[in-house]
């Protein structure tokens, strides 16, 4: 029977099928961040509870970890960093792999997971933290889980579960110049709601998707959970194995059958389907406090709730086109990765950020893509251009109560949340690619990055 | 984990949709790495103003809604970081129960897994009912309000583990000779996953 990608992986998961009818399904990685690790992994100690197979589970410091150059232990946030000394504690005593604060390869949890081939096509992999469907980007079935349920994987091997529904979003045709998979997600949930997905896990495909590079597919698939999916996939083909040869934790070959039947069969049937035409979508950019408040740049404030509107303070009707802005960040496990980065730089290149802009950063996902943005200069570039140049870590994709922009600050941000509060106190945040990051911190208000041509 | 049977109480109404876990429990709300001492954070960018003043506008500061054991909310509820703190602040407050119109994911899970039922009903329903006394019988999968009776949806897994109270994890590691014989076969299919 034509099964889709989802199913069988799942499929290939069940150890045992409980008497209510969930499924027992076997979890090939575990990741844990300092956040929320340190306590599932005290709480299995406390109860006596080993960690099943260690090999197989990883640990890092992304959230709360200071990104400024120089960083110890020592992070902004009011006794944050009892966090990172008990994670590592109790990463150590458990004999799980960590990548520690001066690691190399430390960086943000999905950023250094599919860099070291931690996640691989086919397989399982659960982390807490809401962003873990962006793994899915390589093929794998990877979802955000609270602290409970990682303890769970951990003591057990696997997670109770009811088989999740499937829905197929389709974008067909090809994108504009200028316009990439931040504006995908984004105009998927604008079209379809923030709990458009809920509780599906959202295969994505069509030629736009097969046509963005392993990079962006990332970016994609790590918007799902803004869609309250349970998950997002993309079948993996010759670019994902490609991209994965070689690396610390991948296989040394992608050539069994076993690679080759990762994909959905002709006919499958999914619970749900979308069919997006990508050639009319444009540069996108939030207006409100949730994902789902996104339209075309180049449009005009809707109507909507009226304290979205009241804490963002822009009125309906408002062209956002023009609206100044305070701060600028770059960052984040949707878009700070070294392809991000390169068409950052490209736009930033001899030009510098408005006099109006208070702060502006750049934090690059990982050691890696810090050092590899580093050889080509790209740190230059955005130094030249009035931005500060970070460590690697989740930074000001969040307020962990240490670092923050000033109160009531207005933000460009390529994060993926623009909740109230989410960058601190009073902050409004705006989300959109990282083009448009640029284009607007130079422009000093909301700009459109297609009028910015990039320089060689 | 205490059975979630029955409740009957106020559902202080909260009907905004996407309420995300940064509202229920901001990051610096959760200032240490256990589950306990969250509960004065709960809903805090709402609950309090400046210097950490009750807000009398806010819905739990009304004295009807003190200490509320049921929040009726929007579409989404819970949408965001997959933050458990957010269940356990709610819980250390005293809320079983969460009646909305959808729940993110992770989120609901979270509430089963702490002996919070997360209750979903049509949007109009939950409007009707937000602000009046309720009672819930999980068993019978209804919510009963003045004279109307609706029926609710849940999970049969998520239901027993309510019911009973029931630690996922004792009860799981009773299949461990399958997981077992699963994971010997596995291992041979896949060598690669097993470092």
């Amino acid at each position: 029977m034509a099964r889709t990608l989802a199913d069988k992986i799942w499929d290939a998961h069940v150890t045992a099928t409980t008497a209510a009818g969930s499924d027992l399904v076997a979890i090939d990685r575990v990741f844990l961040h300092e956040r929320t690790g340190a306590s599932a992994l005290k709480s299995m100690a406390a109860a006596g509870r080993p960690v099943v197979d260690p090999r197989r589970v990883f640990a890092v410091m992304d959230h709360i970890v200071d990104t400024r150059p120089g960083r110890g232990d020592q992070t902004l946030m009011p006794g944050g960093q009892a966090f990172i000394t008990e994670t590592r504690a109790a990463a150590m005593a458990a004999g799980i792999t960590l990548f520690d604060v001066t690691d190399p390869d430390q960086g943000i949890t999905h950023v250094i997971s599919p860099e070291l081939g931690i996640v691989l096509p086919g397989c399982t992999l659960v982390a807490p933290d809401s962003h873990t469907c962006t793994q899915g980007a390589l093929g794998a079935l990877a979802w955000g889980i609270g602290s409970s349920e990682a303890e769970h994987a951990m003591a057990t091997g696997v997670l109770r579960l009811p088989r999740p529904k499937t829905m197929l979003v389709r974008f067909d045709g090809a994108l504009s110049p200028g316009v990439t998979a931040k504006d995908m997600a984004l105009a998927l949930i604008a079209a379809h709601g923030a709990g458009g997905g809920a509780g599906h896990v959202v295969e994505f495909a069509g030629s736009a998707v097969r046509s963005l590079d392993i990079e962006a597919r990332m970016t994609l698939c790590n918007m799902a959970t803004e869609f309250a999916a349970m998950a997002a996939i993309i079948a993996p083909d010759e670019k994902t194995y490609a991209w994965l040869a070689g690396r610390r934790y991948a296989p040394a070959a992608f050539d069994a059958p076993y690679w080759a039947d990762l994909h959905s069969d002709e006919g499958a049937a999914f619970d749900r389907t979308i069919i997006i035409d990508a050639s009319a979508i444009a540069p996108m950019i939030t207006w409100g406090t949730s994902p789902e408040h996104a339209i075309p740049i180049d449009a005009t404030v809707p109507t909507g709730p009226t304290r979205a509107h009241d804490y963002i303070d822009l009125a309906p009707g408002t062209r956002i086109l023009g609206t100044p802005i305070d701060v600028a960040f770059i960052g984040s496990c949707t878009n700070a990765r070294l392809s991000d980065l390169r068409r950052a730089a490209a736009l930033a290149k001899g030009r510098h950020i408005a006099p109006s802009i208070q702060k502006a950063l750049v934090v690059p996902g990982s050691g890696a893509v810090k050092r590899a943005a580093e050889a080509e200069g790209l740190d230059k570039i955005f130094e030249a251009a009035g931005f500060e140049w970070r460590e690697s870590g989740c930074s000001l994709c969040f307020f962990a109560g240490g670092e923050s922009f000033p109160a009531g600050s207005r933000s460009i941000s390529s994060t993926n949340r623009n909740f109230e509060g989410r960058q601190g106190p009073g902050i409004r945040t705006h989300i959109a690619s990282p083009e448009v990051v640029v284009a607007s911190a130079i422009a000093g208000v909301i700009a459109d990055p297609r009028l910015l041509e990039a320089q060689a | 984990m205490t059975p979630f049977t029955t409740l009957s109480a106020m559902a202080a109404p909260l009907l905004a949709d996407n309420i995300d876990t940064d509202a229920i429990i901001p990051s610096r709300e959760m200032k240490s790495t256990g589950r306990t001492g969250l509960a004065e954070g709960l809903f805090a960018p709402w609950r309090y103003i400046e210097g950490r003043v009750p807000n009398p506008e806010f819905v739990l500061n009304r004295p009807e809604y003190a200490g509320a054991q049921i929040i009726a909310g929007g579409a989404n509820f819970g949408c965001g970081s997959s933050r458990e703190h957010a269940v356990w602040a709610l819980a250390e407050y005293g809320v079983r129960c969460i009646i909305a119109p959808g729940f993110a994911p992770i989120f609901a899970a979270n509430c089963i897994r702490n002996g919070l039922l997360p209750l979903v009903l049509p949007r109009d329903a939950v409007e009707s009912i937000a602000g009046r006394e309720v009672h819930i019988d999980l068993a019978a999968q209804t919510l009963t309000c003045g004279a109307d009776t609706h029926p609710f949806p849940i999970e049969a897994e998520a239901k027993a583990m309510l019911l009973e109270g029931l630690d996922a994890i004792d009860l799981t590691l009773k299949s461990r000779p399958a997981i077992a014989a699963w994971t010997d076969a596995d291992r041979a299919a896949r060598p690669w996953i097993y470092l």
